[in-house]
């Protein structure tokens, strides 16, 4: 390649396309103005998507990285630009979700001077990065720009932030890029020990009662394929995490369902009594373990995973295998026996009956004439074939779209796991539908996390993303209600919201919409949806006191599961 | 059971490293009882030894915590008895005090240290060894008078027979040799 002088700008637009960026989702402001006036010649080679605000814009980049598994990157400029960055980064740390975010910093002469703008990025996010530098000279931009792309996609991926201090944007240097293929101080990959997939295949084949507990890391490793084969030729049941959800179809006749405090009966109850547990990706979360004490107590461990400070950091692992999923999955296949363990199974399937009649028919069938969560997102997937992308946002509705939607397809959940974030959906279904620009795309949101991003609804219209948005409104914030209830004797301490008219709101933006109070226009109304070219907003009114069961209340076992308050 | 327990980091020399490592302490509540950072003898890589009080079990996880930092090398733990350590002390003392009686001198001759300065108005004296030791001295001198004290990080070595850094740094080499 043969170098040419430009400037810092421009070598940060230069630099991007060199890793194949298509998307930009951002913000300008004062610092990174250099950056943006060299993004204006570049328009046909990149498209840059304004949203309304910061987290609008780390939200859609995080979005875009869930459904393409590339990084998402988004620019913000210095001090108020990059401080409202950090929610997303940290959602993006905590969810392992690649990012590449740039900011704007002051002219490194003023830095440390509190200057117009001026606050410290680097520091500030430090605890919520992978990686995060500070470029004060024209020359470090590529092989910076190459590091951070390296550093956020491979292995565990993760955010990282780069802060480019205006005098480096404006400054001239040589370019020429090289894409970085190594760190001395960072092997994203773990090499795979063969003796423990050995050891690990031998218990497995010893297993009486096996449960594989899947999360993001099958998705993150594109070893949906892999995970299907091992609990195939093994027979074994198969369980998933909140982010695991879609890495293998929900219909598949060993998928036993979603682990955790409001995840399906059958497998918290029988993690107590599996005697092997096969832990792919995932990283027993507290909302999975329940109390740790009492979890899985019965089985030996085995844990495929990726990063290995995530080994025995919340349960210990009888044999840690540790490296990319996509490979150790295949070893461990190839090395396991051809098994099945149908009275095992049946006894999911057992569980599934008495959820089936004590919870889940009532919420997706409903008799009483208030509308429920379920029966939305029951009809909303049958409509979409289960093809659909979902988006959700956090709380009731959440738990409820991840149990109810049923999906055929990987990538299809995008959702705030980890950090809990309300604000995340709206934004994220925007990366979400640019990432995929062919699927249908449908963020299912809460009433209370909608006011957090609504003004997103600006950058939906203005470029005609046609996300079907679903409010599940209920004029509560319902889940910390749900736990009033139960566990602090009905106390609705700031829970009750007095909310606008979302379709005037919708309307006012340039979104068509329609909102459903009876049960006679549910499915007309989310058909309707569906067939919209654009982006839509229904608005179902939810009966207030719909309640998510089943739940494993905090600080119980995974076996003390409640079916019903 | 805590226990002292200290954790030497190799890492590259990049800026805000340091704030990366102490961010895993905060974060768990764990208090820096002792922290030196200087090159080690691998020109370009740095060397931190850190003391922290604290069990076994949390110290593992604060070394995966830290060894998962992108420009970290290697992290390790030792418990005190793995390692041979010193910290280093300076005592500055009022000079006059020497000429009035041979305290001090008895007490600089029986612990093993020296004296690193004399002017008309103080001495400074200086001594190597564990807390304890350090310590002990200061109590000593203290009777009389101690103007100044300062006593600094540790800085420790394995008794292991090998330097585990450049095995470790041979295997990384030909790790990523083959990633080419």
């Amino acid at each position: 390649m043969t170098k040419k002088t430009v400037s810092g700008s421009q070598a940060v637009i230069l630099s991007l396309l060199e890793e194949g960026v298509d998307t930009i989702f951002g913000y300008p402001g004062g610092a990174i103005m250099p950056i943006y006036d060299a993004l204006y010649d570049h328009d046909k080679n990149v498209k840059h998507i304004l949203t309304r605000h910061e987290q609008g814009a780390v939200h859609a980049a995080e979005g875009y990285a869930r459904v393409t598994g590339k990084a998402g990157v988004c620019f913000a400029t210095s001090g108020p630009g990059a401080t409202n960055l950090i929610t997303g980064i940290a959602d993006a740390m905590i969810d392992s979700t690649p990012l590449v975010c740039i900011t704007g910093q002051v002219a490194s002469p003023l830095l440390g001077t509190d200057a117009f703008q001026e606050s410290d990025v680097v520091g500030i996010s430090m605890p919520v990065t992978k990686w995060n530098y500070q470029i004060t000279t024209p020359e470090e931009i590529p092989e910076a720009i190459a590091q951070a792309f390296y550093i956020a996609q491979t292995g565990r991926p993760g955010p990282v932030l780069l802060d480019i201090t205006k005098d480096a944007q404006f400054g001239a240097l040589d370019f020429e890029y090289k894409k970085c293929r190594k760190i001395r101080s960072y092997v994203p990959e773990p090499q795979i020990d063969p003796f423990k997939v050995k050891e690990a295949a031998d218990i497995i084949d010893e297993a009486k009662k096996p449960l594989v507990l899947f999360g993001q890391g099958v998705i993150i490793a594109q070893a949906e394929e892999e995970l299907k084969a091992l609990v195939e030729k093994t027979g074994t049941p198969a369980a998933w995490t909140l982010l695991g959800l879609s890495a293998l179809p929900t219909d598949h006749p060993l998928n036993v369902g979603m682990l955790g405090m409001h995840g399906n009966y059958g497998p918290n109850l029988l993690t107590n009594e599996a005697d092997v547990i096969i832990a792919v990706g995932m990283r027993f979360d507290d909302r999975v373990t329940g109390k740790v004490t009492a979890y899985a107590g019965n089985a030996k461990i085995i844990h495929l995973e990726i990063d290995p400070s995530e080994i025995n950091k919340i349960k210990n692992a009888t044999v840690a295998v540790l490296g990319n999923a996509k490979k150790t999955l295949k070893m461990l296949t190839d090395n396991v026996k051809q098994n099945r363990h149908d009275d095992w199974l049946a006894r999911f399937r057992e569980c599934d009956k008495i959820e089936n009649e004590k919870i889940i028919h009532k919420d997706l069938f409903p008799e009483k004439p208030g509308l429920t969560m379920g029966e939305v997102i029951r009809i909303a997937g049958d409509k979409t074939s289960h093809e659909a992308i979902l988006v959700t946002d956090v709380g009731q509705h959440q738990m409820v779209a991840s149990r109810y939607f049923k999906f055929r397809q990987p990538r299809s959940n995008v959702t705030s796991g980890g950090l809990g974030t309300m604000g995340f959906g709206l934004p994220a279904s925007m990366g979400a539908q640019l990432g995929a620009p062919d699927r249908t795309v449908i963020a299912v949101i809460g009433d209370g996390g909608f006011q957090m991003t609504i003004q997103e609804l600006g950058t939906i219209a203005q470029n005609k993303l046609p996300v079907k948005i679903i409010i599940l409104n209920n004029n509560f914030l319902g889940m910390v209600r749900q736990w009033q209830q139960l566990f602090f004797e009905k106390r609705y301490s700031f829970t009750e919201l007095q909310n606008p008219d979302f379709i005037a709101i919708g309307k006012g933006f340039g979104i068509e919409g329609h909102k459903v109070e009876v049960r006679e226009d549910l499915e007309t109304g989310i058909q309707k949806m569906i067939d919209h070219p654009g982006p839509y907003l229904l608005e179902v009114v939810i009966e207030k006191e719909d309640n998510v069961f089943p739940m494993v209340p905090t600080g119980a076992s995974v076996s003390e599961i409640m079916l019903e308050p | 059971m805590k226990q002292e327990y200290i954790i030497t980091v190799y890492s590259e020399n990049h800026i805000g490293l340091l704030t990366r490592i102490t961010i895993v302490f905060t974060r768990r509540k764990v208090n820096i009882e002792s922290l030196t950072v200087s090159e080690s003898a691998i020109q370009g890589v740095y060397k931190f030894t850190i003391v922290i009080k604290s069990t076994r079990e949390l110290v593992i996880k604060i070394v995966g915590q830290i060894e998962k930092q992108i420009d970290v090398l290697k992290a390790f733990y030792h418990t005190n008895e793995e390692m041979i350590y010193q910290e280093i002390a300076l005592y500055k003392v009022p000079t006059e005090a020497l000429f009035e009686n041979d305290t001090i001198e008895q007490v600089v001759r029986n612990s093993g240290a020296r004296i690193l300065e004399i002017t008309r108005e103080y001495t400074v004296i200086e001594k190597t060894g564990h807390k304890k030791e350090t310590q002990a001295l200061f109590n000593e001198l203290n009777k009389i008078k101690v103007m100044q004290f300062i006593r600094s990080g540790r800085v420790a070595l394995t008794r292991d027979p090998i330097e585990r850094l450049s095995e470790f740094l041979k295997e990384r080499d030909s790790l990523l040799e083959s990633l080419d």
